[in-house]
């Protein structure tokens, strides 16, 4: 004998339940066949002989109800019918299906049919787009590769490496006249300024020597400017300095000189300068 | 009783220091020495007999013990040996033979049969039939695109920017929610050469596919150890808009060869050597590391860099035929570790 009060009585308030399921503000019905999620008097389908829902299986939304007169037939207690695709058509189908019922259940069931169907337009709109394939990564590979990247970083000895490779290309001349490097070529242009330079040179001393003796002149600081660039802008003037008194010689020194006090005085007790290894 | 086992107990402590060299004929000497050379030993007692190895003592002190003085033994012949060798070689001076080159693993690489020979004539005409054909004829000249997986973290972006200021030529676009099948017609569209995209996990940037636009390869590189800007010590000044120069080291194989080429067609064909800025791609044992350095050439043999810019390694993973297809591309070359990272000795790029 199906009493539905009694079973509201015992299993809604007073016993347990073991769909029920309560939080501090809410209590909800965790059966697959509620119609609404909550746990009330008019929604929970164990305390009710006349229910509905609506339930999706693989994109298609399917009508159930029980009656009373199916009770003692728990094998066929649900009628399912498969709504249309159509959302109006399925409206009118549960209508006319559900005529008659408590409005409640009616509405319930509209309401969850709505629900559904939009969720099943969500899930095709978002298959369309990109989806994002997460790929499992072994530990064991990760901390391979990254000890032998570690070891492959310390065997390519990547500055000297650049380095090697600069230097190739200036030889192999590149670069062609931007940098006067080539120490050869250089060498021979000293010899030739020399040769010039002191041949110029002991004419000019004489002149100097009568002019020079009471005369006051304001001549410039020999530092050099402290750009990078300057460096080349010097041996560029070298090749033009034969009107100067400077010895080419004496200009080249006070360029090392003054890279070596670039270096603000920090000398490595080894030997030259060495680039420190990244 | 006591005495005699003790004896042998030591004889077979100095039997055991000797244990690589020669256990079993030393045991024998031992055993046949026995009578004359301490004649309060017992005969044949050796106390361990021969085929033991120390790490059949059971006691772990004791074995501890052993081993500890075994090794020491044999670090004390090791430089016994070191110190006759270097004395052979001061003694013979000139005519010593030449030092034995350390085995490294490079040195010991597996024979790669596809190693490009310079004079091959094969790569020379792939060469000039490939999709790079037309930049390296200077028909094309580079427009890079650079942008990033979904919603990218700070880390990402700025490596974004970064890279846009290495690369000449580049624009860097927001990725909002963009199906790359759909971003590449319009580049194409729109005349870029190269697309690059920056995958993100967790904030920081691991991965990087590049894509040559009008049908060209894509590599998949797995990118680790990023640095920006702001995390590399002892760095210059932020890089100038002069074309910088490239330099690819040490792609020998035909997949290294195709992977170089896809990276010079990154920059423009002509160097503004007034810049003195120069990007670095070396390849060493499959990975790739990238650097941007500004150089100085302080002397004919002297040359001073200064490293700008960001840093990272990359790691080929996949090179496709095509543009970006994931699933129904050609791959050229996948990287499988299963079968093809069994050997500590072989490389592919």
């Amino acid at each position: 004998m199906q009493s539905d009060d009694v079973i509201w009585d015992t299993l809604g308030n007073k016993q347990f339940c073991s769909f029920k399921i309560r939080t501090k503000t809410q209590s909800f019905c965790r059966n697959e066949y509620s119609l609404t999620g909550l746990c009330n008097r008019s929604s929970c389908p164990l305390a009710n002989s006349q229910y509905a829902t609506i339930k999706e299986e693989k994109g298609q939304c399917y009508l159930y109800m029980k009656v009373i007169e199916r009770a003692a037939f728990p094998r066929s207690l649900w009628e399912r019918v498969r709504l249309r695709k159509n959302y109006e058509k399925a409206l009118e189908q549960i209508d006319e299906n559900l005529i008659y019922w408590p409005r409640f259940v009616r509405h319930k069931c509209k309401q969850r049919f709505t629900k559904i169907t939009q969720c099943l337009i969500r899930i095709r709109k978002l298959t369309l787009k990109r989806q994002r394939k997460l790929v499992p990564l072994s530990k064991k590979v990760e901390r391979r590769e990254k000890r032998r990247e570690e070891k492959a970083l310390i065997a390519a000895q990547l500055d000297n490496a650049t380095e090697k490779e600069l230097l190739e290309r200036l030889k192999q001349d590149t670069y062609g006249d931007i940098y006067n490097f080539p120490i050869h070529a250089f060498d021979k242009a000293l010899e030739q300024q020399e040769a010039e330079s002191d041949s110029s040179d002991s004419e000019e001393k004489d002149d100097d020597d009568e002019e020079d003796v009471g005369k006051r002149e304001f001549v410039e600081d020999d530092e050099v400017e402290e750009s990078d660039v300057s460096d080349f802008e010097d041996m560029d003037k070298l090749d033009a300095s034969s009107d100067e008194d400077q010895d080419d010689k004496s200009s080249i020194e006070e360029e090392e000189k003054s890279l070596d006090t670039r270096h603000k005085g920090k000398t490595p007790l080894k030997g030259p300068l060495r680039r420190k290894r990244a | 009783m006591a005495k005699a086992g003790d004896k042998s107990g030591s004889r077979g402590k100095k039997g055991l220091k000797r244990k690589a060299t020669a256990e079993e004929p030393q045991e024998a000497a031992a055993a046949e020495d026995g009578a004359p050379e301490s004649g309060v030993q017992l005969p044949k007692a050796a106390a361990f007999p021969p085929g033991f190895s120390i790490s059949e003592i059971k006691n772990k002190q004791r074995r501890h013990l052993m081993f500890t003085r075994w090794k020491q033994q044999q670090r004390k012949e090791k430089l016994a040996i070191k110190k006759k060798l270097k004395k052979e070689r001061e003694a013979l001076g000139d005519k010593a033979p030449p030092k034995p080159i350390p085995k490294t693993i490079d040195n010991q690489r597996v024979y790669d049969e596809t190693v490009v020979d310079p004079n091959d004539e094969e790569v020379a005409y792939d060469e000039t039939t490939d999709e790079f054909a037309s930049y390296f004829n200077r028909q094309t000249s580079p427009k890079i695109l650079i942008t990033t997986s979904d919603r990218p973290h700070g880390r990402t972006v700025r490596l974004c920017e970064q890279l846009s200021t290495v690369i000449p030529n580049s624009h860097v676009y927001y990725r909002r929610g963009l199906a790359l099948k759909k971003i590449i017609p319009q580049c194409i569209s729109r005349d870029f050469t190269d697309l690059i995209v920056i995958n993100e996990d967790r904030k920081t940037p691991n991965g990087l596919i590049l894509s040559h636009l009008p049908n060209g390869p894509t590599a998949h590189f797995k990118m680790s150890s990023v640095r920006l800007r702001k995390e590399i010590k002892r760095r210059g000044k932020d890089p100038t808009e002069h074309i910088p120069e490239i330099i690819l080291n040490n792609f020998t194989t035909r997949l290294g060869h195709s992977v170089g080429r896809m990276f010079a067609s990154l920059f423009p064909h002509n160097p503004q050597f007034i810049g003195r800025q120069v990007a670095t791609f070396h390849n060493q044992r499959d990975y790739i590391f990238f650097r941007f350095h500004r150089y100085i050439f302080k002397s004919e043999k002297k040359v001073g860099i200064q490293e700008l810019g960001p840093r990272f390694t990359l790691k080929l993973r996949s090179l496709q035929k095509g543009t970006f297809d994931s699933k129904y591309g050609e791959y050229e070359w996948v990287h499988k570790p299963r079968e093809m990272d069994t050997s500590r000795r072989k490389f592919h790029l």
